[in-house]
């Protein structure tokens, strides 16, 4: 790779250790990627949850944290992902003490290093949105897949290590998703029905996810009529990346690369695919039980926006969820101050409910959790939290947002 | 297939690394997919479900989930739970960050055709990531 002088110079260490190693380890990621250079990023986000890190990841973040001050500061604003703990609830979820000490000494590292503790998966809807064309280094597939496509940013999927290397040298290696040719259409997908919900958009991102199926492939949307909400292109970008690992969506005529079909793809050399009502209902009928006693509810991944938390709080004036279910909703602790200021939280709490801050369930220990509480039959609206949690050990099932409410205050699945 | 035989890749991720092949055409996900405190597969719907992926070279199709993969390398590394090599057919940005914090080798990219079939189960590989070399038996 093309090091600048000041690259050069962290290179060998001139600007400290930590710098050091994130040269190292970028130019590492950066030839295996053929990169040709380094380019700059405006910011990075850190997905670093103490479930991902344990004790290994922690002590690697303790040791950058005592360097000097001059040599450990982050160079860009650097924000975070969810955390494993709420430290005000842990305890009710069954987590233990153990995470939470955890949790409290790599927060300590990462303020030592300038980290802005955001915890948050919806940085694009509540933090500092990126510009069209604006290099960054973004951590959790959501927010990558969401910001290059909805807002024409440009990130690969950075895992913690490698945003925090950015963080600290305010660069990233120049491949992938920072190049124009990496960003043109691979598969065409031609859409025959319109998502009613935001689980039915979650739906068609996993279908779609699915079939294009990896991260060097590009979906090129047509047949969505009309522009649905941030939210609704939210829950369909994270389950494209979860099913899919997709980092990057076109859809013709709305997102900003693609105003045309011939300004992100050869159309004619690429298959046609198409999804109408019958493909979305398959999808459900994967995560289907019905009549079934619900253990747990769960409305999170993404972190919920404001407006779903007032849909949740509305859903839920003057009903009691049962005593034998829980119902989590996870959000960040920027949208929490908010709710809790609108009352929403205590709306959503009156039902028995629990409001998660910076969490999003699947990061926090979710196989612990569900031994500690005896949880294996799970309701949920995202598309995403389905695809994950079979592995944790999980029976989890996806309808609307109000089917997940009904089931949570009957205790059973429609 | 009899002797061993010697396999071109991309240049990769990681040092020199010997094991045993466990080979699948499913995908990898250290997040979706794994037990890691057991050190087994634990998604029921993986082909490798229930089968352990300790000291072994995994040999899968694709890199698939979130960005978690990039920490989880190198904590279970760390408890000696972990996989020596990894060979994709194709891996993410993800898996070669992972994998160059946890100093596990990782390769991808082999001309010759589908690594999941070039390799089976059992086999003795050998991965050198500098020089995008495998060697197998």
């Amino acid at each position: 790779m093309q090091l600048t002088d000041i690259e050069e110079a962290m290179a060998r260490g001139e600007h400290g250790a930590p710098r050091q190693w994130a040269i190292a380890h970028m130019q590492q990621v950066g030839r295996a990627f053929d990169a040709a250079d380094f380019v700059e990023v405006h910011q990075a986000h850190i997905m670093a949850d103490t479930e991902s890190l344990g004790e290994a990841g922690v002590a690697f973040l303790e040791r950058l944290g005592e360097a000097p001050a001059a040599d450990r500061r982050v160079r860009v604003p650097t924000i975070t992902d969810p955390r494993g703990i709420d430290f005000a609830h842990y305890r009710k979820l069954g987590q233990t003490d153990a995470m939470a000490a955890l949790e409290r000494r790599a927060i300590d590292a990462f303020e030592a290093l300038g980290v802005l503790m955001t915890d948050t998966c919806i940085n694009y809807q509540t933090i500092m949105p990126p510009l069209p064309g604006e290099h960054q280094a973004y951590g959790d597939t959501g927010v990558v897949i969401y910001s290059n496509s909805v807002l024409g940013a440009r990130s690969n999927f950075e895992g913690g290590p490698s945003a925090l290397a950015a963080a600290l040298t305010g660069r990233t290696p120049r491949y992938g998703l920072h190049l124009d040719e990496n960003r043109r259409g691979t598969h065409r997908f031609v859409v025959r029905t319109r998502p009613r919900d935001l689980a039915e958009w979650g739906a068609l991102g996993a279908l779609i996810g699915r079939a294009a199926g990896s991260y060097w492939a590009v979906p090129v949307i047509e047949g969505i009529d009309g522009p649905p909400d941030s939210d609704a292109l939210k829950h369909m970008g994270a389950a494209m990346a979860s099913f899919g690992s997709i980092p990057l969506f076109h859809i013709v005529g709305m997102t900003p690369e693609a105003p045309t079909l011939e300004s992100v793809c050869d159309p004619a050399s690429l298959p046609v695919r198409e999804i109408g009502p019958d493909e979305l209902k398959g999808l459900f009928g994967e995560y289907g039980a019905p009549g079934e006693k619900v253990d747990v509810v769960v409305f999170a991944a993404p972190q919920l926006s404001l407006v779903e938390m007032q849909q949740v709080a509305d859903l839920l004036d003057g009903r009691r969820i049962h005593e034998k279910t829980a119902l989590l909703v996870a959000t960040s602790p920027g949208v929490a101050a908010d709710a809790d200021r609108m009352r929403l939280t205590e709306r959503i709490e009156a039902s028995g409910a629990l409001v998660l801050r910076g969490m999003c369930f699947y990061q926090s220990y979710a196989r612990e959790m569900g031994i500690a509480n005896g949880w294996r039959r799970l309701l949920t609206n995202s598309a995403k939290l389905v695809n994950i949690l079979g592995g944790y050990g999980y029976a989890p099932s996806l309808m609307s947002m109000a089917d997940c409410v009904d089931a949570a205050v009957r205790g059973r699945t429609p | 297939m009899s002797g061993p035989r010697i396999l071109r890749c991309h240049v990769g991720v990681g040092p020199v690394a010997e094991g045993e092949a466990l080979v699948t055409d499913d995908n990898f996900s250290a997040r979706y997919d794994l037990d890691r405190l057991k050190g087994i597969f634990s998604r029921p719907q993986h082909k490798l479900h229930g089968q352990s992926y300790v000291g072994k070279v995994l040999v899968v199709n694709t890199a698939k989930g979130g960005v978690a993969s990039a920490w989880m390398l190198h904590e279970m590394a760390a408890r000696g739970l972990a996989p020596v090599a990894i060979l994709f057919n194709r891996f993410n940005p993800i898996l070669a960050q992972g994998a160059a914090l946890a100093d596990m080798a990782i390769c991808d990219r082999f001309p010759d055709g589908d690594i999941t079939r070039l390799i089976q189960t059992g086999e003795r590989v050998k991965v050198d990531p500098a020089a995008g070399l495998v060697t197998v038996g």
